[in-house]
């Protein structure tokens, strides 16, 4: 009775076809409507590439290319592990708070450590090492609250929003926590140093990104995430430890934001009360340009990585023409992730 | 007052898919009709056409000889016909009053008219035998007050056809006879009734007519009382129908092997008290009692999904505790929810998410392999007879009693020694239970333990070894296979087996 229209039995055609997009509501018989959804961020991306070269031949660059994507970076590796917690069902608000009050505490850490006498390379080393250790003990309290505590993944990180953000401007007394010299020297390969002519940070966003696709898809804990997204007393039932697999994914993004910021601290060397300012929103945007939907149980760590790099690549054309002011890079962003929610409300 | 529907030549399709072909008959008013067929035979979609849910592909639908269109359940309702949802349509948050005039509400200038709406509320919900204030939450209503808010409301619409999907599906026996009651005398004022169920039974004895649906065609039309049950079965089916259930074997229990599951006094607060049961190998043990006996949630505290406490709790002979379904499922017990939709599928999951999500650590090498899932899936469509054109559908794109039958492939793929089945073939039609009951029969014959919930008693007879009766959280008895019959589980269930002979 349903209006799936009925396919050839192909018991032959595995599954893993596309294995880094959520496998469970995108295995079955797909409409043309779906198949475009599919690739709908691809190909917004690829127009929006076109576009770009056609207006300004400086778009069309590897240089530009690399500065694209080193910017996002940081966003895309909290978009990752953002998309876990929208699959779960979640949403993690304090993303950017988090970032900022990370920062703060590593710089003050490695600043100290500096002055104890550690060579400015250990100091740095812990101090990176302290930036996911921190970025996981507060995904776990994120998700002890939410699971334990029974508080909405929202209230929660609505909460811890405020928190992260106030006690960052109190550490740096309203001004701004600045690295030492010394080690800003011995940090900086971390995020200007590149590789085969691709900056650090765009390398740990490809490695994050992979592992992502990796865990989502092909593990048990992946399938569980998804589980729980698509119907948490289904998986309940169905014996998954839902609690369990739930403060871990708050955990992992917790752990994104971490590496996110250890990124981040050397290019500018300091944190401020205005660092990671609104980081959450265009992680979420990421996320929901990407084709996962808001309200969890399936989405792809593909479709995030490309709605992160779409939404850099739409400020970086209008940094690079004058059709339309660089002022309004916010509204085009906010036009595109209501368009794509607008096609998304299709798929029910 | 009453209304007259033809249906002329409607045909519906969704997408390529034809479901509805041709159908055409009248309805005359005032009469009670049983509409009967298979798990997509078509009934609910012929219903929502004539309900405005849908609109036909093809045909003419009449309504006392104007052909109408209707854009909404708005439209046939101002008709006076009204569809109550098998899955009802309340807001749960609402009271009763705002329920029943939910989207007709009575106005005084911008205002709501609260007094006249409670008013008018009372005298429909007297008409249905409801005694509750209006202002009550319908989320502190049991089930079946539920259902009469819902008639209340069709009532209070001026209804003149009622189509009831599946009423009595979550109703207890004496629910059910008070809704009997309520439909003839809805019929004796001149309401027209469609009665859609599964129960045979039931339509043998209310309607006056009944209308044999199946593949999405009319193929019979009788008057109820020149049919048997047996000759309603077969025409839905289309086949002759052998017996429903497999023969009774002997569980092992004469071998005075130990038993399997052994619970002693388990109480979960609220809802059972001091209830112990053991299973033997092979065994199937019911368990009877109407809703809100506190069986199912016995269950959900075994599995430690509820508070509860046990003096001892032994499986295969070892002392156990289960602190979560997780833990049961670790330790070889699995349980099949009533609650398919919300507890036991992930209707938006394809098959193979669905078949292994119990067992996944099974598949996970640590990655997951998903070629011997592919394999499991091809395995359990085989095994346990799941009809589907493709294994890369949507567990939605099943039908009911296929849903079903995936439900059980599931909790039986982590190979449980004892597994609970709450109403395991609830919402599923002849043919997919008698399969269901086969494959019950099958995993006890296996040396499992099949405990089975049901609500329906000749389920429980028919498949048995033994039947437990719950009563108000309390195990009243526990019937052995010739001491079983539906009156004595009725008294058990009801508590009137203490009067002589009532039943």
């Amino acid at each position: 009775m349903q209006p799936e229209p009925p396919k050839t039995p192909t018991p032959q055609q595995e599954p893993a076809e596309t294995p880094t997009r959520g496998t469970a509501g995108t295995t079955a018989g797909r409409s043309w409507w779906a198949r475009l959804h599919g690739i709908g961020p691809i190909a917004g991306l690829a127009i929006l590439c076109v576009a770009g070269t056609l207006l300004n031949p400086d778009f069309a660059t590897f240089d530009n290319a690399m500065n694209v994507l080193t910017r996002t970076a940081f966003i895309g590796i909290i978009a990752v592990g953002m998309c876990f917690v929208i699959i779960s069902g979640g949403i993690d608000l304090s993303v950017g708070s988090m970032a900022a009050l990370i920062a703060g505490c590593v710089i003050l850490l490695m600043n100290s450590l500096g002055a104890s006498g550690l060579s400015p390379m250990v100091a740095v080393m812990l101090g990176m090492a302290f930036a996911l250790l921190l970025g996981a003990v507060f995904g776990l309290a994120h998700g002890m609250l939410i699971t334990r505590g029974r508080i909405e993944p929202f209230i929660v990180t609505l909460g811890t929003l405020g928190i992260y953000r106030a006690y960052l401007t109190y550490f740096a007394g309203g001004g701004a926590i600045t690295l030492d010299n010394t080690l800003s020297d011995a940090y900086s390969p971390v995020y200007y140093g590149s590789l085969l002519g691709v900056q650090v940070p765009v390398w740990v966003f490809a490695v994050v990104a992979v592992i992502g696709a990796l865990i989502l898809n092909r593990t048990a804990y992946g399938r569980y995430v998804q589980a729980i997204g698509s119907n948490e007393q289904v998986a309940r039932y169905a014996a998954v430890d839902v609690d369990r697999i739930k403060v871990i994914t708050y955990m992992l993004l917790g752990v994104c934001v971490g590496a996110a910021t250890l990124l981040y601290v050397p290019r500018l060397g300091s944190a401020s009360p205005s660092t990671g300012l609104l980081w959450e929103l265009e992680a979420i945007a990421a996320v929901i340009v990407g084709g996962t939907t808001f309200r969890g149980g399936a989405g792809s760590i593909t479709g995030t990585v490309i709605g992160a790099i779409l939404l850099s690549v739409i400020s970086n054309i209008l940094n690079l023409t004058n059709i339309i002011s660089v002022y309004l890079n916010a509204a085009v962003q906010g036009f595109v992730i209501i368009v794509v929610a607008f096609m998304q409300r299709r798929r029910k | 007052m009453s209304v007259g529907v033809e249906f002329d030549k409607i045909v519906k399709s969704f997408g390529p898919v034809r479901v509805l072909h041709d159908v055409s008959f009248a309805l005359e008013p005032g009469r009670v009709y049983g509409l009967i067929g298979e798990n997509g035979a078509g009934k609910s979609t012929l219903m929502k056409i004539l309900a405005g849910y849908e609109a036909p592909s093809g045909g003419e639908l009449r309504i006392d000889g104007r052909a109408v269109h209707f854009s909404g359940s708005r439209a046939a309702e101002a008709e006076g016909i009204v569809l109550i949802h098998q899955e009802f349509n309340l807001a749960d948050d609402l009271g009763v009053a705002d329920n029943i005039f939910l989207g007709h509400e009575r106005k005084r200038g911008l205002l709501l008219d609260d007094r006249t709406m409670r008013k008018e509320a009372a005298v429909v919900l007297e008409q249905v035998g409801l005694t509750v204030d209006p202002d009550t939450k319908v989320r502190n209503l049991i089930v079946a007050e539920k259902q009469l808010v819902e008639i209340a409301k069709a009532l209070a619409r001026k209804a003149k056809l009622l189509i009831m999907d599946e009423p009595t599906a979550t109703l207890t026996p004496g629910e059910t006879e008070r809704l009997f009651k309520l439909i003839a005398q809805l019929n004796a004022g001149g309401v027209t009734v469609l009665y859609i169920s599964h129960k045979l039974d039931e339509v043998e004895r209310i309607t006056h007519e009944v209308i044999v649906m199946r593949d999405g065609r009319v193929v019979a039309r009788e008057l109820t009382r020149n049919v048997t049950r047996q000759q309603m079965a077969n025409l839905m089916v289309g086949r002759e129908l052998s017996d429903l259930f497999p023969p009774k074997r002997p569980a092992a229990r004469e071998t005075e092997q130990q038993p399997l599951l052994r619970v002693r006094n388990l109480t979960v607060p609220g809802w059972a008290q001091d209830v112990s049961f053991e299973v033997q190998p092979g065994e199937i043990l019911g368990f009877a009692g109407l809703v809100g006996a506190g069986r199912t949630e016995l269950f959900e505290g075994l599995l430690g999904l509820r508070e509860h406490h046990a003096e001892r709790i032994e499986l295969g002979g070892r002392a156990v505790r289960f602190r979560s379904p997780r833990d049961a499922a670790d330790q070889g017990l699995t349980y099949l929810s009533e609650d398919r939709k919300g507890k036991g599928l992930h209707v938006a999951f394809g098959l193979r998410e669905n078949l292994t999500l119990m067992a996944l650590k099974r598949y996970a090498e640590p990655w997951l392999n998903p070629k011997a899932e592919q394999q499991a899936l091809r395995t359990a469509v085989e095994t346990f007879g799941i009809r589907t054109g493709s294994l890369e559908i949507r567990a939605s794109s099943l039908s009911g009693g296929n849903q079903q039958k995936l439900a059980l492939a599931k909790v039986l793929h982590p190979d449980p020694r004892v597994v609970v089945l709450d109403e395991p073939t609830r919402g599923v039609d002849v043919g997919a239970k008698r399969d269901i009951y086969f494959l019950i029969q099958k995993f006890a014959s296996e040396g499992r333990g099949v405990i089975i919930i049901s609500s329906e008693l000749i389920e429980l007879i028919g498949l048995c070894n033994r039947v437990a009766v719950m009563r108000a959280g309390r195990l009243q008895a526990t019937l052995d296979a010739e001491h079983l019959s539906e009156g004595a589980l009725i008294a058990y269930a009801t508590g009137t087996h203490y009067a002589t002979g009532t039943s």
